[in-house]
């Protein structure tokens, strides 16, 4: 396959960043999207150019590292994958790829295609968490007996990997999607709930400090969210909010 | 508790409230409307009941002033608010592949909701405000009908009117259900609920714009 790219060039957080075109010739429709800019990268390299930079880490689709909005979508054209799930046979031979940052106030580029996405992190240290003993006498799992519809939307929740695809696609920036899935994890099962005040009032006011927009249900997120995160744990983190509040 | 106010969610909240109220009272209005199209008395009578009782009058009008002015004013902060949370664009953004024009653009159906309710209080209610509370005029019970119909006469504002139903339908499109995920309502009737709102958003707008045409095409 040949290619036209069209990616964002930014030499660092300071400057102002512009597309810029790349050409790519005989890529396999079999090389993952990551492979194929690897290759692009030998090539920059070879002829003595600065490479593209771009987030990536496991490619098994489960760390979440890697973002890119390719042509308009987070992780591109296809659902319930990740950048590096993307193979190139999800395009044609001759085709124009625009290939950007996430783009949200609150994940500045770093550099090219990196955005910082810590916004996350200080999001889940507000609260995203329980305090367990740790001390070597931690109860067993099944000490406490949890309805198995319960325990699935918890585990649903948790297999969020925090990538930021809500945020890129939601046409508001918004966290939501990310925030609730955290909440969810927890107030879903009983070792949560005595946190549950705290986590919910905490998280969302971190969510809101960071600068995300607010969620206005276009549904965006879940569609483009590679793990498949559903809008009712945003309706579940409304909920909990409104609770503690009134507490 | 300031935090509570300026926090997303009880904006989004509120937001959905508002709307809620505003819902249940456009079917109100929807179903005084329609009985113009079944009997002049009978619409007469509503609208005396609706434009001389105290309880409507002095507690109900203010309370819905204050939830369409809400709405209006909390709708254009968040989208500058939502505006801002993403400085830089993108040079390709796909939004059809992953959400509905309608939910991508209800400021801009708002716009012309708004637009139009300046030309609907220009017709109704600033007349009848200065009829009422200005001028103490004395009160017909069977004025109502007549001065209704004689806007109708207009075939721009009736034109008008049938193109700010439209933009009222998708707004409501994704308005309906958009409230009820908002105030925390997610579970095994949201599938009902959507199938509701749907019907709602088409069938009332659709039902107002009939009444605007059967009057104009009654005055011909």
């Amino acid at each position: 396959m040949n290619l036209t790219l069209k990616i964002w060039r930014q030499k660092n957080a300071n400057t102002k960043g512009a597309m810029e075109t790349y050409k790519v010739e005989n890529i396999s429709p079999d090389s993952s999207f990551l492979e194929m800019l690897d290759i692009l990268n030998d090539q920059l390299v070879n002829e003595g150019k600065e490479p593209v930079a771009f987030d990536h880490d496991c490619r098994e689709g489960i760390c979440g590292m890697c973002s890119l909005q390719i042509n308009g979508e987070p992780h591109g054209p296809g659902r319930g994958i990740t950048t590096c799930q993307l193979h190139m046979r999800k395009f044609k031979d001759g085709d124009t790829i625009y290939i950007e940052p996430f783009r949200a106030r609150a994940f500045p580029v770093i550099k090219d295609l990196v955005v910082d996405r810590s916004a996350f992190d200080r999001i889940q240290h507000a609260g995203g968490y329980i305090s367990v003993n740790t001390s070597g006498n931690t109860q067993d799992a099944n000490g406490i007996p949890i309805e198995k519809h319960k325990a699935d939307k918890a585990f649903d929740a948790a297999t969020c990997i925090g990538c930021g695809a809500c945020v890129a696609a939601c046409k508001n920036a918004s966290a939501m999607l990310f925030t609730s899935a955290k909440v969810s994890q927890f107030a879903l099962l009983p070792q949560g709930e005595t946190e549950a005040t705290e986590r919910v009032m905490n998280m969302v006011k971190q969510m809101d400090l960071e600068g995300f927009g607010n969620c206005t249900n276009t549904g965006a997120c879940e569609i483009e969210c590679p793990k498949g995160i559903s809008l009712e744990n945003i309706a579940r983190m409304n909920r909990e909010y409104l609770k503690a509040s009134v507490k | 508790m300031s935090g509570f106010i300026k926090s997303s969610i009880a904006r989004k909240v509120a937001m959905a409230l508002s709307a809620i109220f505003l819902l249940l009272f456009l079917l109100q209005h929807f179903i005084i409307n329609f009985s113009s199209v079944l009997s002049a008395d009978l619409f007469n009578e509503f609208s005396h009941f609706m434009g001389t009782n105290p309880l409507v009058q002095f507690i109900l009008q203010p309370i819905l002033i204050f939830g369409v002015v809400f709405h209006f004013v909390m709708g254009f902060i968040l989208e500058a608010k939502n505006k801002s949370a993403r400085n830089i664009k993108y040079v390709q953004y796909k939004g059809n592949a992953n959400s509905s024009w309608m939910s991508r653009n209800m400021i801009y159906s708002g716009i012309v909701i708004l637009a139009f309710l300046g030309l609907h209080f220009y017709d109704f209610w600033f007349p009848e405000i200065a009829h009422k509370y200005v001028h103490f005029l004395p009160e017909d019970p069977n004025r109502y009908f007549g001065e209704m119909v004689e806007k109708f006469h207009d075939p721009v504002r009736v034109a008008l009117y049938c193109i700010a139903f439209v933009l009222l339908a998708l707004h409501l499109l994704h308005g309906f259900s958009s409230s009820f995920q908002s105030v925390g309502f997610n579970n095994k009737y949201t599938p009902a609920v959507k199938k509701i709102g749907k019907a709602y958003a088409i069938l009332i707008p659709l039902g107002f714009i009939f009444i605007a045409l059967f009057h104009y095409f009654n005055s011909l």
